[in-house]
């Protein structure tokens, strides 16, 4: 202390929370490790996708979405999304309201079964549909008896794509919609309101931003599923294979223009998801401020 | 009113049994019918059957290259993944908020993609591969290239697990640490390390187990030889296209196992977590 006074300059710049050197280090040190780590393992393969696309040149890149195979895969990843997508989020809503809403026995346990999805290889979600309607599988003689095609086929497709997205949307409400409360809702079912009108008209607004994340990243999960509908596709070309599938077959034929074009699709619905989820982060912290 | 009230607390809002009722059909139907015919075919087999499978040389070496690209991926997230939690709490700099809306990437890009993708940047001849190869580093088509991949997937995990429990550290506290002399690695050694730890060991977890049972990302750059680069996912997808059935499920087994093991671990860690939490707020 002795020849440093009170309020000198060198004794303002040791205080805490003054931009030290080692305080300004620190601070670029771990910036730069952190822009670092996320370059070389996030942004790089980002930037990949684009520009192996465009390699080529823009009318390549566009060039290759004329391929019959390649209208064909994005055709069946939009059909498969239309239609696992509106389930799962029936199921989530359903399984919102009657675990964010009721106290019941069980209900802990009901929430990791919900879970199970997320924590089961995407390989063994698709092994189960094989081994339930595969040709060796449990109903698999009664499927052929009948002249049903199940693996291998589209009806495979959307039960792995509906296994695998199955906990998003439920995830997103159960946390929102426990958090909200019951008390709005208790007061329109007071006041004469029906339980469909009260959940039109005061949940939904409420949990819309979150019900919306949730929908989006369910279809961004759908149209990207690998694992588990190689497992289910059998992979026949033009007709089982979805945009990731197809992905994998023109890479392995060397057609990267094409493999990364059908990649950039995915890699732009994937930014906008984080788009919508910005927005709503974005739309709560603004609700909450108020 | 309720004929199940001993079930459930009565309340005025209505749909309980409608609602409950389509999700625990819908949940039955689609997750857990499907993995009772796992554990069903499973059980068909004999043990002799079921352990010539599940410990043959291929299968464990898939169970060693699963396992420790994934615990070393996790590590490596756990370490870098407070980086950048700590970097996007607590320092501003422009693009922050779009580094942090980056990093849920993982989760909303199809796996497929981000296998391709990596494989072209640590290539030979890609934009990392090709600094790395002068000094007989090769990623790519080896079990680091298994290791980068889980590396990507398990990231987000860390970074928003970290995230709020950096929030929570008492700003004050770290304050009068040091207006009483405390050097900035004890700061972090006493007060913010035992507010995070419980955060990291919980990302940890749950970046480890996603690791193990990942597909999509790992498939393209591993370069799948047997007994080398081949993760357990691929082995059962290789019974499969040979119609070995048995050998699919009791590998997939293995894996189920392995998932409700780690769930187990996950819902441990993070009740020790909450606790951790509500003693640090004392």
């Amino acid at each position: 202390m002795v020849g440093i006074t009170a309020g000198s300059v060198a004794e303002i710049s040791s205080r805490p929370g003054r931009r030290t050197l080692a305080a300004v280090l620190t601070r670029w040190t771990f910036i730069g490790l952190s822009l670092g780590f996320l370059a070389a393992v996030l942004l790089a393969p980002l930037a990949a996708v684009f520009t192996t696309a465009l390699s080529e040149g823009v009318a390549a890149y566009f060039r290759s979405f004329a391929d019959v195979d390649t209208g064909a895969a994005i055709r069946l990843t939009l059909f498969t999304a239309a239609i696992v997508v509106p389930l799962n989020t029936i199921f989530g809503i359903c399984a919102a309201w009657a675990i964010a809403k009721f106290e019941f026995r069980g209900k802990t346990f009901l929430m990791t079964l919900i879970d199970l999805p997320f924590a089961v290889s995407p390989i063994v979600s698709g092994l189960v549909y094989v081994l339930l309607f595969g040709a060796q599988g449990w109903f698999g003689s009664w499927l052929v008896e009948h002249n049903i095609e199940v693996i291998f086929a589209l009806p495979g497709i959307i039960l792995a794509t509906l296994f695998v997205t199955f906990p998003y949307v439920a995830r997103e409400l159960i946390p929102l919609m426990e958090q909200l409360g019951n008390d709005e809702e208790e007061a329109a079912m007071t006041l004469g309101a029906s339980g469909l009108m009260t959940f039109l008209r005061v949940t939904l607004p409420k949990i819309r931003w979150g019900l919306i994340y949730g929908v989006i990243l369910c279809n961004a999960r759908a149209m990207g599923e690998f694992g588990a509908v190689s497992v289910v596709s059998g992979h026949i070309r033009g007709l089982t294979t979805t945009m990731p599938l197809h992905i994998e077959i023109l890479y392995n034929e060397y057609a990267f223009v094409g493999a990364f074009a059908v990649a950039s699709l995915l890699t732009l619905l994937a930014v906008v998801t984080l788009i919508v989820k910005s927005l709503m982060e974005w739309q709560a912290s603004r609700a909450s401020g108020n | 009113m309720q004929a199940v009230s001993g079930f459930r607390q009565p309340s005025v809002l209505p749909g309980f049994g409608l609602t409950l009722g389509f999700a625990t059909f819908f949940l039955s139907a689609i997750v857990l019918l499907p993995l009772a015919a796992l554990v069903l075919k499973t059980a068909s087999m004999s043990w002799a059957e079921f352990l010539e499978v599940v410990l043959s040389p291929r299968a464990l070496a898939s169970y060693r290259l699963s396992f420790g690209a994934s615990l070393v991926a996790a590590l490596i997230n756990t370490v870098f993944g407070f980086i950048v939690a700590w970097t996007l709490v607590r320092y501003d700099f422009p693009g922050r908020k779009i580094l942090d809306a980056m990093i849920d990437m993982p989760f909303a890009l199809p796996t497929a993609v981000s296998g391709i993708a990596l494989t072209a940047v640590f290539a030979e001849n890609g934009w990392i591969g090709q600094y790395l190869e002068p000094y007989g580093i090769k990623v790519a088509y080896t079990w680091l290239g298994v290791t980068v991949a889980l590396t990507l997937i398990g990231l987000p995990f860390v970074v928003r697990s970290v995230q709020p429990s950096l929030l929570e550290v008492q700003r004050d506290l770290e304050d009068a640490a040091e207006t009483l002399g405390a050097t900035p690695l004890y700061i972090f050694r006493r007060i913010i390390f035992p507010t995070v730890v419980p955060a990291l060991a919980s990302g940890f977890t749950l970046a480890f187990a996603r690791g193990i049972g990942e597909y999509g990302s790992v498939i393209f750059i591993a370069g799948n030889l047997p007994m080398k680069t081949e993760i357990t996912p691929l082995l059962i997808v290789i019974k499969l296209e040979e119609f070995d059935y048995n050998g699919a499920a009791a590998l997939g087994f293995v894996m189920l196992a392995m998932s409700f093991v780690m769930l187990l671990s996950i819902n441990l860690v993070q009740a020790w977590a909450r606790r951790g939490v509500v003693a640090a707020r004392r």
